[in-house]
């Protein structure tokens, strides 16, 4: 109990830090803190799955993200400020906020006692997926429609960040060239840890459909561990002219939509999965995602394509 | 013999803690980076390992022993690959102050 408030005060102050902070570097830092925290926190309320998916993607990827904005946007002239609002402007905007927050209390205080909850429906219909774990048996069955829209947002955030490339450097290796090595403790962990990593990432990708776990999960640790050798200058991400890199970002989420057309042929609904073959379906769904989203979001980190000079 | 396995979790975990109260302290007095760099890996090696120990015994298995044990070792690789980066570029590119 005591563990709990503390976590929580802790997550406030964080937010509050991040959001008070005058330096975006700072900002950023707290941000990654506060994504952390927030997973504690999932973790303390036995929601494991939405903890590792905050770690990895809210924390972290979301983290590295960030970061990479701070940089580019250090390099431009500094925005005007604005002018302080006046007298009057700052009392509306309190106004507003205030409403704002009376309208979340309310909304809390106002919530039906027991909460309204789907969980006995999931529960009883879970054994009809042959899955055990209930939140993948949502995201890849009853929810499958959100899932398959996560993966074409994660698809279509790789197309804006190309679309970011300069005036003549289409087609080419993407990123900024990382320093080249020698030797040192950088190059060591890129070389050991991979191997781990993928093992891992393997590992929680197939508990996925009956513990904690699954692809947007696995998908971030093998995209780290794709980054983690491009960091060292051990590997030099391909081309993105690369057909073969172009297929593999955009396989997971046309798999995905081809089975849920078949379903709506021999099901008569899109997404539907034919009776006994949900897990399977599901399956190979989850591996083909897993590949596209992982690549998808190493090269979200990696960035546009620099011309060369 | 568990009071025995008790009392050894406590000490162990109050070890580490203590690295790690000790390691807080000088991240947040130390004068310049490579000093904080030093009490920051003291909480990560010393700190984490102590406390991963004091944990084996609960660990339920050999499964949990050797995943603690893992933790350990990947922050280990992952803080040692770290620290020379910052301390890198904060000396610069021509490794001056």
């Amino acid at each position: 109990m005591i563990a709990d408030l503390l976590l929580a005060a802790a997550i406030l102050a964080v937010a509050v830090a991040s959001i008070l902070a005058r330096r975006t570097f700072t900002a950023v830092a707290l941000f990654i803190a506060y994504g952390l925290l927030l997973s504690l926190a999932w973790v303390r309320l036995s929601a494991i799955d939405v903890a590792l998916t905050e770690a990895a993607i809210g924390a972290g990827l979301s983290g590295v993200l960030l970061l990479g904005a701070v940089r580019r946007l250090a390099s431009r002239a500094e925005a005007p400020a604005n002018p302080p609002p006046g007298a009057a402007m700052t009392v509306l905007i309190g106004i507003a906020c205030a409403c704002v927050a009376a309208a979340l209390g309310a909304v809390i205080l106002l919530l039906p006692e027991p909460a309204p909850s789907l969980a006995p429906q999931v529960a009883a219909n879970l054994p009809t997926t042959g899955l055990g774990n209930p939140v993948t048996g949502v995201l890849m069955s009853f929810r499958a429609l959100d899932t398959l829209l996560e993966s074409a947002v994660v698809l279509l955030a790789v197309i804006c960040v190309w679309s970011l490339t300069p005036d003549g450097g289409w087609g080419g290796a993407p990123g900024a060239a990382q320093p080249i090595l020698g030797d040192g403790p950088l190059l060591l962990l890129a070389r050991i840890l991979p191997p781990l990593g993928i093992v891992v990432a393997v590992h929680i990708l197939w508990v996925g459909k009956d513990a904690p776990g699954g692809k947007f999960q696995a998908a971030a640790i093998l995209a780290a561990m794709w980054l983690l050798p491009w960091m060292a200058g051990l590997v030099a991400p391909p081309r993105i002219a690369a057909r073969w890199l172009r297929l593999t970002v955009a396989v997971g989420p046309v798999v995905f939509i081809a089975i849920g057309l078949a379903g709506a042929v021999t099901e008569g609904a899109f997404l539907a999965y034919p009776p006994g073959w949900a897990m399977p379906l599901i399956l190979v769904i989850e591996i083909v995602l897993t590949a596209s989203i992982a690549v998808a979001l190493a090269l979200l980190v990696i960035g546009p394509p620099v011309p060369e000079p | 013999m568990s009071l025995l396995a008790d009392v050894f979790t406590i000490v162990a975990v109050l070890a580490g803690l203590v690295f790690f109260i000790a390691g807080t302290a000088g991240l947040l007095r130390f004068p310049d980076t490579a000093s904080r760099l030093h009490a920051l890996t003291k909480a990560d090696h010393l700190g984490l390992g102590l406390i991963v120990l004091g944990l084996l015994p609960r660990a339920g298995g050999m499964g949990g022993a050797l995943r603690l044990l893992a933790i350990w070792g990947l922050v280990l690789v992952s803080s040692a690959a770290v620290g020379p980066m910052v301390a890198r570029l904060t000396r610069g590119p021509e490794g001056r102050e």
